[in-house]
C-alpha cells in the first residue's frame, strides 16, 4: 500500500505520528488542499509546497514555516484531497514537532495552546477569563486594548465567568494525562 | 430516547444560551439527555497541538465515562468542536489498535478504560433532524418563523471531517435548510453556510479572522439574512462577539444576530424567547425577532447587592443568588 520512505527519517517520523500519515507518500502534488484552504494567503507555503519540502527531508524550513499555524482546521482540504491524505492533522503533526524542537517562527500560537492546555490541566475545563487575561496581558497587550468592550459585553450578558469550574476527578485526569506524557516522549 | 449529553465548557459560559435552548428543546421532543457525569475539556484544537497522547487520553476520560453510564450507546454533542474531537478519538481509536492500546493505557492511570465503537457520537442537530424528524418538529410548530429570513450556517466540524461516511455533503448540507423550512423560515441558500468562520484565529492572528468573519456576514447581508443560524459556539462567538471588531477593522456596517438553531425551534414551539436565552447575544435579534411577533427580554436590572452577615466570611456569591 505504501511506499518505502526509508532514508527520510523527517518524513517518517511525520507519517508515524499522524494516524492515517502513510498517505502522505501518495502526494499527487495537485494543490487541491492551497487551492481549499481559507488562509492560504497568510502561509508562508501551501500545504502542497510543505509536502514537498516534507519529501525533500526539509526538516527545518518546514517547521521554521508559519504554514501550520495558519491551519484554522476547517478540514475542507481533507475532504477533497483525491488520495485521502489527513491533511489537517499533519499541519497538528507538524506544529507538535516545531513546539518540541522550538523552531516555531513565532510564540503566539503555540503560547495560546500551551496557556488553553494549562488551565485544563489545572481544573480539568477551559477557562476563557484566565486564558484571555493571562495570554493577552503577556502578548501585544496594546494591540488588544481594542477588544477590552467585548470581555464587558460577555460579561454583562453572563456569558464568562470569573472564575474557573473545576471537575471533581481531577487527580484522576491527571494521573491519566501524566501517563499519557510519558508515552508521548518514549 | 435517552442519550448521554456532553455540554462542553463553551456551553457552560459563552454558550449558556445554547444549553439552556437544547435542553428545552429536547424536552419538548421527549429526548431525555442524561449529562456525562463529571466530563472534562474536550482539548478544543490546542491539546493535540503540543501533545498527541495527552490529547486523545483527555478525551478517553470523556468517552470511558459516557460509555459506564446505565445502557447508554448515543453520546450527543452540541458543540461541532467537542463533538469532532469525541468522534474523531472514538474514530482513531477504532481504525488503529495500536493508539487505542496506548489510550487505554493511560485511561488504565485512572481506573478507566475506554472500548473503541460502543458509543455513537452524535450533533445534536443530527439528533434532531434523524431522530425527531423535521415532519414530527413541523407538527410541533405554533408559532412559525414566517418572514423571518435565516442563513443556515454550518461551519466546519459539524460536516467535516467525513467519518465512517456519515452520508451528509461536507461542503453543501441541506439538514438545517430543512429544518429551518419547518419551522417556518424563509431560508436562503447560503453559498457559505460551511465556510470557516475563523477558529481561535481571533486570538492569535485577528486579521486573519476578521476577514474569514467580514465574508460570512456580507454573504449572509447581500442575501437579506435577518439572522445567521449556527449549531456551533465558536462560530456563534466569532460571528456575534466579534462583529462590532470588524466593523471596525473594514469600517463595515453589519448588524446581523447569530443565533442557535436550537432557538430558532423553541421559538417556533411557542417558548419564551428568555427560557431560551436570547437577549444575550451581543448583536441584538430584537428588529429579527419583532418579525415574529417576539420580543427580546429586556436586561435584567442589576440585583440590588445582598448585605453581608457580619459574622460570614467574605464568600464570592454564587450565580442565581441574591
Amino acid at each position: 500500500m505504501t511506499r518505502p520512505v526509508s532514508g527520510n527519517a523527517f518524513l517518517e517520523g511525520v507519517v508515524a505520528d499522524t494516524p492515517g500519515g502513510e498517505a502522505l507518500v501518495t502526494c499527487l502534488q495537485c494543490g487541491t488542499c492551497g487551492g481549499s484552504c481559507p488562509s492560504g494567503q497568510d502561509m508562508d507555503d501551501t500545504p502542497r509546497r510543505l509536502f514537498a519540502m516534507i519529501g525533500a527531508g526539509m526538516r527545518q524550513e518546514v517547521l521554521s514555516s508559519n504554514a501550520p499555524w495558519y491551519c484554522v482546521a476547517c478540514y475542507y482540504c481533507m475532504v477533497r484531497c483525491p488520495k485521502d491524505i489527513p491533511v489537517t492533522d499533519i499541519m497538528y503533526t507538524l506544529k507538535r514537532m516545531a513546539v518540541r524542537e522550538k523552531l516555531y517562527d513565532d510564540r503566539d500560537a503555540p503560547d495560546w495552546s500551551q496557556s488553553f492546555i494549562g488551565f485544563v490541566e489545572t481544573y480539568g475545563r477551559s477557562f476563557e477569563f484566565g486564558l484571555a487575561t493571562r495570554y493577552h496581558l503577556t502578548h501585544r497587550p496594546l494591540k488588544k486594548v481594542g477588544v477590552g468592550p467585548l470581555a464587558l459585553d460577555m460579561l454583562s450578558k453572563d456569558r464568562m465567568s470569573l472564575r474557573p469550574d473545576r471537575i471533581r476527578g481531577i487527580d484522576q485526569l491527571r494521573a491519566i494525562l501524566d501517563k499519557a506524557k510519558l508515552q508521548e516522549v518514549a | 430516547m435517552r442519550y448521554g449529553y456532553y455540554p462542553g465548557c463553551s456551553l457552560t459560559h459563552s454558550a449558556a444560551p445554547y444549553d439552556l435552548s437544547a435542553r428545552a428543546v429536547s424536552n419538548a421532543f421527549g429526548l431525555q439527555l442524561d449529562e456525562v457525569n463529571d466530563w472534562n475539556c474536550c482539548g478544543a484544537t490546542e491539546y493535540i497541538t503540543i501533545n498527541k497522547a495527552a490529547a486523545y487520553a483527555l478525551v478517553g476520560r470523556n468517552l470511558a465515562l459516557a460509555a459506564s453510564q446505565d445502557g447508554q450507546t448515543d453520546l450527543v454533542a452540541p458543540c461541532s468542536a467537542c463533538y469532532l474531537n469525541l468522534r474523531k478519538v472514538d474514530h482513531n481509536m477504532t481504525a488503529y489498535p495500536k493508539l487505542a492500546e496506548r489510550t487505554n493505557e493511560a485511561l488504565a492511570a485512572g481506573g478507566l478504560h475506554y472500548d473503541p465503537g460502543s458509543l455513537r457520537i452524535r450533533h445534536l442537530l443530527d439528533v434532531i433532524v434523524d431522530d425527531v424528524g423535521n415532519q414530527a418538529v413541523a407538527a410541533k410548530v405554533t408559532r412559525p418563523l414566517r418572514g423571518l429570513r435565516v442563513a443556515p450556517y454550518y461551519g466546519c466540524l459539524l460536516v467535516r471531517p467525513q467519518l465512517n461516511g456519515d452520508g451528509r455533503n461536507p461542503e453543501y448540507p441541506t439538514h438545517m435548510d430543512d429544518l429551518l423550512s419547518a419551522l417556518g423560515a424563509e431560508v436562503i441558500d447560503y453559498p457559505l453556510k460551511t465556510h470557516c468562520c475563523g477558529g481561535h484565529m481571533t486570538q492569535i492572528s485577528a486579521d486573519t479572522a476578521y476577514e474569514l468573519i467580514r465574508r460570512l456576514l456580507k454573504s449572509a447581508q447581500d442575501y437579506e439574512a435577518d439572522v445567521i443560524v449556527t449549531a456551533c459556539p465558536m462560530c456563534q462567538l466569532n460571528l456575534d462577539a466579534y462583529q462590532s471588531q470588524v466593523n471596525r477593522h473594514f469600517s463595515t456596517d453589519f448588524h446581523l444576530p447569530v443565533l442557535y438553531f436550537t432557538q430558532m425551534i423553541g421559538l417556533a414551539l411557542g417558548m419564551t424567547p428568555a427560557s431560551l436565552g436570547l437577549g444575550r447575544e451581543i448583536v441584538s435579534a430584537a428588529a429579527a425577532l419583532a418579525k415574529i411577533g417576539a420580543a427580546v427580554p429586556e436586561p435584567e436590572a442589576a440585583a440590588p447587592r445582598r448585605k453581608r452577615a457580619e459574622t460570614g466570611l467574605p464568600m464570592p456569591r454564587r450565580r442565581g443568588e441574591g
